[in-house]
Parts: structure tokens; C-alpha cells; sequence
């Protein structure tokens, strides 16, 4: 699939980031030599009072940034997700989320955005991770647009929140003159009968074209974007689960405690349904681009529409 | 604070929050008491000559702020914050009580505690935070952090050392209560951070010894350090374990041993005599 902007999701966060740090100082970046990862060098040379570099210091980086959050400033800690996921989550857990600072954690280059560099770069892991810490919400946005709302929504809010973005600019979901972003509340991008697709993330854009697939082949199969994992959108996963009586999950994250956690823990104890979930198996990954290592996880439209087919002939 | 409670006055506080401490800690029989009584007169100083706040107005952004690194020597602080007026005396009763807001490291469910601690090296990176919004602001606010020397093995307050420094964050003030001794044992066998003013000037600080268990000597110091500094300070406060109870006096078994009721008689009337 080829992306219909050249600008990916980190550029979308940076730009709106921008544009809203002028208006509003309170809003502080905070990195650890990662502002050409992130792209926040238009930010840092605009606006350097609202600019902390901490060098390569993740975890010095996450109480800082709580301290800041702790002091009236509204901090965006923005660096690679493989770090802000795991070297200094002991700070996000106690320092940001226990003391309920107005801290954002803005993982870029998220999954496997870094491709054939390692599962040192991957986080696969991060999900599961933030969903279980309690009083953090966890966003991946699907598209440049959604990217876009959901910084325009960090900024107004007030509290502590991980947002996951991809390093590649990935094809639009949404068409520009978009809908608002609803935080806690997924997008019902296609309604159907026969089975509801839940994705997030970069992983929305394969669901859609995978229904479009289903479509052709006489499939009617509704499509959720969940664009916040945490809080969950349990009343629409759940009233799509009573109307398509199957699902399945797709998301760049491992198999364990992701999206497809989330979803199959609430029906398990709502409303028992039969389910699939696409991801990341538990192993370190081959070498390969992040395109290739989506399609060893089978995260291409083929197959989920193949996966669709199967688990909707055989809840028959 | 009213900043010129006498020297004499402090010491009686300083007794107060001791027996207080001793009282919780009996009570909840869970406690650190070691660690509490070593750092109860830098407490005392800061709260009751040094640091400016209204206990009335906890969120007052020209506060200074403080925050115990060493989160386990919560005792000592809920002592202090109830002589502060942040607690009531009654409220210090429900110390080890199912429910109660006094967790055995701080939160901020209390009026007056910036933020949770207990896991440690974490307090100086979330003071720099302050520190640094208070200078972007120019506030006269300064941060005062306080962490212990078994602490001082975390890597993580290196790296917030290291940033202090590099952006000249001259309103921070770090101070260790150095009693020399952690759970294991004495501090320098579990790890070696002997040479604590050399490795801080190293890293840019403004280094300072002082007798922390001198009211006098830690009002002059603290007071000093008002007038415009260009660096951060660390200030390595040399105290005793146990610090006024002869038995618990450094002694490593009493890191988070709970006094006897025979022992708490002897410990009170042993500090009611000084």
C-alpha cells in the first residue's frame, strides 16, 4: 500500500505540537537526543524555553518530564518507543502515572517501525505494558490526520497518557475534512453482519482494505479503529460482538496483552465469542523491513481477510 | 515558614518529630527507624527556617518544594508534615491502619508532598523538573531533595546530576543524608561511593559538608546558599543512624526494626532529657 502523504505519523505529532506550543507555553518537549528521531528540530529551534534535551537518559528524561507535569507545565516526552516502554518505566510507572503528573509519552518509531535493526529497536511489548499500569492511557492513531486530532487532544487534556507513532508515513484512513477524535471511543469506519475487524494503529488501513476484499467475495464485515486502547470502547467492541457474532484483532504489537488481550479479556467475561488475533508471535524477529516483518506476521489484507473467511465459516 | 524560628525552637521540634516517628512506628509495628531519626534535624531546618510554603496553600506556585528521595524514612516526614501544619497529630495515628493515606513511603495524597517516592534515585531527576520550570518561569522557587547515601548507587541520579549541571540549574539543592549505614550493612562494604565530594564536584556541583545533625551548622549552611549560586548544590550532611537514641545509634539492625514497649519508654525518656 502506498501512503497518499509522504509524512508520516511523527510528522503529523510535531507539526500540531507546534503549532500548539505557540499558543500555549505551558506545553513542554522534553527528548533524549532523539529530536531528528522524532523530528522535533523545527520545535526545539522555535521554540527552545519549551525544549529540555536530556541527552541519552531515558530514565532521568521520564522524572524530569514528571516534574515538570507536577509544576503546571504540560510535558511531551518524546523519544523512541523501544526505550520509553522499557528503560525507564519504573519512572513512568512511579514518577508520572502513582503522582498522576501531566506528563504525554509520545513513543515514536513504534513496533517494528526500525525493521531489520533488532528487536532492540522493536517494541512489540509496549501495550501490554502501559495497559498494565494503572491511571496511563494508551493512544495509537491510525493515519496522519488521526495523529493530528489526537496531539490537538493531548494538549488540552490533562493527566498521563502513552501515544505510540510509526516511523513511515503509512497510507490515510481518514480523507482530511475528518470526523473528531473521540478519546475512549472507537471509530466504526465500515458497519457489516458477518464478523467486526478491530485494529489500531498503523494496522487501521490494512482492516479497511481487507473488508474492501471481504466485500468483493460477499463478505459483510464491519471495521472498529481503536485509536485508545486504554480507556476501551467496551460498549461498541461489545454491541459489534452481539451483531457480527465473531471478530478479529490486528495490531503491530505481540500476541500477549495487547489489543487482542483487551478485547479478548472483556469477552471472555461479557459475552463468550469466537475471536482471532493478528500480531507479533512471542519470538524475536527476524531481519527484515518493517514491511516484510508485517507480512511473517500475516498483517497484510490477504490474510486477514483469509483469517475473516475462516473464523466466520467455522462460527457457523 | 517563619523564617526566623530560633535555634532553640528547632531542637525542640526536632525532638518532637522523634518521638512522634518513634510512636508511629511502634504503632503500625512497621517502620524505618534507622533512617527517620538520622534525617530528622534536616527536616526540621528546612521546614521550619528555610524552605518557604503556607500549609494553608499547598499548591502555591511560588513554593518551594521538597521531596524525600529516601521515600522509606517516610516516618520523620509525616512527623515533620504534622508539625508543619500539612497533618493533624490525630491524623499520624492511623500510621499502619487498613485504609489509611499514610502509605509506608510518601504519596501525593498528602497536602504538602510533591510527588509519590520510595523507589529510589528517582527524587533528584523529578526536582530538576521543578527546578527547571521554576527558572523558565522565573520563579524564586527552589528545590530541595533529599536522598540517602545507600541511594547513591543508583544510576539514574548520576544522570540527573549530569543535566543539572549542563543546564546550570542553580535553584536545585541536593543533600544526602549520609549515616553511612543501608540494609546490608555499612555503605561503603555494599558498594563503595566513599569520595562522594569528589565524584559531585566532578559532576559540576557545588559540594558542601556539613554536620547533619547540627541545627546551627545546617541553618548557616542552608542560609548561605540563599544568595545567587551558579551551580546546583549538593550539601553531604554527615548524621547518625539512629541519631538520638543511644541504642539505635549506629546500629544497622535498627534499619527497620520496631521498638519494644520497653524500648520506646527508654527511647523517650532518653530524647525527653537532652
Amino acid at each position: 500500500m502506498k501512503p497518499t502523504k509522504n509524512l508520516s505519523c511523527r510528522h503529523a505529532f510535531t507539526q500540531t505540537l507546534t503549532e500548539e506550543a505557540v499558543r500555549d507555553n505551558r506545553v513542554y518537549a522534553v527528548t533524549t537526543d532523539a529530536r531528528g528521531s522524532v523530528t522535533l528540530n523545527d520545535y526545539a529551534n522555535q521554540l527552545p524555553d519549551q525544549f529540555i534535551e536530556l541527552g541519552i537518559a531515558e530514565q532521568n528524561a521520564a522524572g524530569v518530564s514528571a516534574g515538570l507535569g507536577l509544576s503546571g507545565k504540560n510535558a511531551f516526552l518524546c523519544g523512541p518507543a523501544c526505550f520509553y516502554s522499557a528503560r525507564n518505566v519504573e519512572q513512568i510507572k512511579n514518577d508520572i502515572a502513582y503522582s498522576n503528573a501531566n506528563v504525554k509519552i509520545i513513543g515514536v518509531s513504534g513496533g517494528v517501525s526500525y525493521g531489520a535493526l533488532g528487536s532492540t529497536h522493536h517494541s512489540l511489548h509496549d501495550i501490554a505494558l502501559y495497559r498494565s499500569i494503572p491511571n496511563i492511557s494508551i493512544i495509537l492513531p491510525a493515519d496522519f490526520e488521526e495523529t493530528v486530532l489526537a496531539t490537538r487532544y493531548l494538549v488540552q487534556m490533562d493527566g498521563p497518557v502513552y501515544m505510540r507513532l510509526g516511523r513511515s508515513p503509512v497510507p490515510d484512513v481518514y480523507d482530511g475534512n475528518t470526523r473528531q477524535f473521540i478519546f475512549g471511543k472507537a471509530n466504526i469506519l465500515k458497519d457489516g453482519s458477518d464478523c467486526t475487524i478491530v485494529a489500531t494503529g498503523e494496522t487501521v488501513a490494512y482492516a479497511v482494505q481487507a473488508a474492501e476484499l471481504l466485500t468483493e467475495k460477499g463478505f459483510n464485515t464491519a471495521v472498529l479503529d481503536v485509536h485508545t486502547i486504554k480507556p476501551l470502547d467496551k460498549e461498541t467492541i461489545l454491541a459489534y460482538a452481539e451483531k457480527t457474532k465473531c471478530m478479529i484483532t490486528v495490531e503491530e504489537h505481540s500476541i500477549y496483552g495487547g489489543l487482542g488481550g483487551a478485547v479478548s479479556e472483556l469477552l471472555a467475561s461479557h459475552r463468550p465469542t469466537p475471536m482471532r488475533i493478528i500480531g507479533f508471535q512471542d519470538e524475536f524477529l527476524p531481519a527484515g523491513t518493517s514491511q516484510e516483518l508485517f507480512s511473517y506476521a500475516g498483517i497484510t489484507s490477504e490474510h486477514i481477510a483469509k483469517q475473516t473467511i475462516d473464523i466466520i465459516e467455522k462460527s457457523k | 515558614m517563619s523564617s526566623h524560628i530560633q535555634i532553640d525552637t528547632i531542637h525542640n521540634i526536632s525532638k518532637d518529630i522523634r518521638i512522634k516517628l518513634l510512636h508511629m512506628i511502634y504503632n503500625a509495628k512497621s517502620g524505618h527507624t534507622g533512617g527517620s531519626l538520622s534525617c530528622v534535624d534536616i527536616l526540621a531546618t528546612l521546614y521550619f527556617r528555610i524552605l518557604r510554603y503556607d500549609s494553608a496553600h499547598p499548591d502555591d506556585p511560588n513554593r518551594d518544594r521538597f521531596i524525600l528521595s529516601k521515600g522509606h524514612s517516610v516516618e520523620a516526614y509525616y512527623a515533620t508534615l504534622a508539625e508543619a501544619g500539612f497533618l493533624s497529630d490525630e491524623e499520624l495515628h492511623s500510621y499502619g491502619v487498613f485504609n489509611t493515606r499514610l502509605f509506608g513511603h510518601p504519596t501525593i495524597k498528602i497536602p504538602g508532598i510533591e510527588a509519590a517516592s520510595g523507589a529510589l534515585g528517582h527524587g533528584l531527576s523529578i526536582g530538576l523538573g521543578m527546578a527547571i520550570a521554576a527558572m523558565r518561569d522565573n520563579r524564586e522557587s527552589r528545590v530541595y531533595v533529599l536522598m540517602g547515601d545507600g541511594e547513591q548507587a543508583e544510576g539514574s541520579i548520576w544522570e540527573a546530576a549530569m543535566a543539572a549541571s549542563h543546564y546550570h540549574v542553580s535553584n536545585l539543592v541536593a543533600i544526602i543524608d549520609n549515616n553511612k549505614l543501608q540494609i546490608s550493612g555499612n555503605v561503603d562494604d555494599v558498594m563503595r561511593i566513599s569520595c562522594l565530594k569528589k565524584r559531585w564536584s566532578a559532576f559540576g556541583w557545588n559540594v558542601i559538608e556539613v554536620d547533619g545533625n547540627n541545627i546551627q551548622e545546617l541553618i548557616k549552611t542552608f542560609e548561605e546558599l540563599q544568595r545567587n549560586q551558579e551551580e546546583p548544590t549538593l550539601i553531604i550532611a554527615h548524621t547518625i543512624k539512629g541519631k538520638g537514641v543511644s541504642f539505635m545509634e549506629n546500629n544497622p539492625a535498627w534499619h527497620h526494626k520496631v521498638p519494644t514497649e520497653e524500648e520506646l519508654k527508654t527511647a523517650i525518656s532518653e530524647l525527653e532529657s537532652v
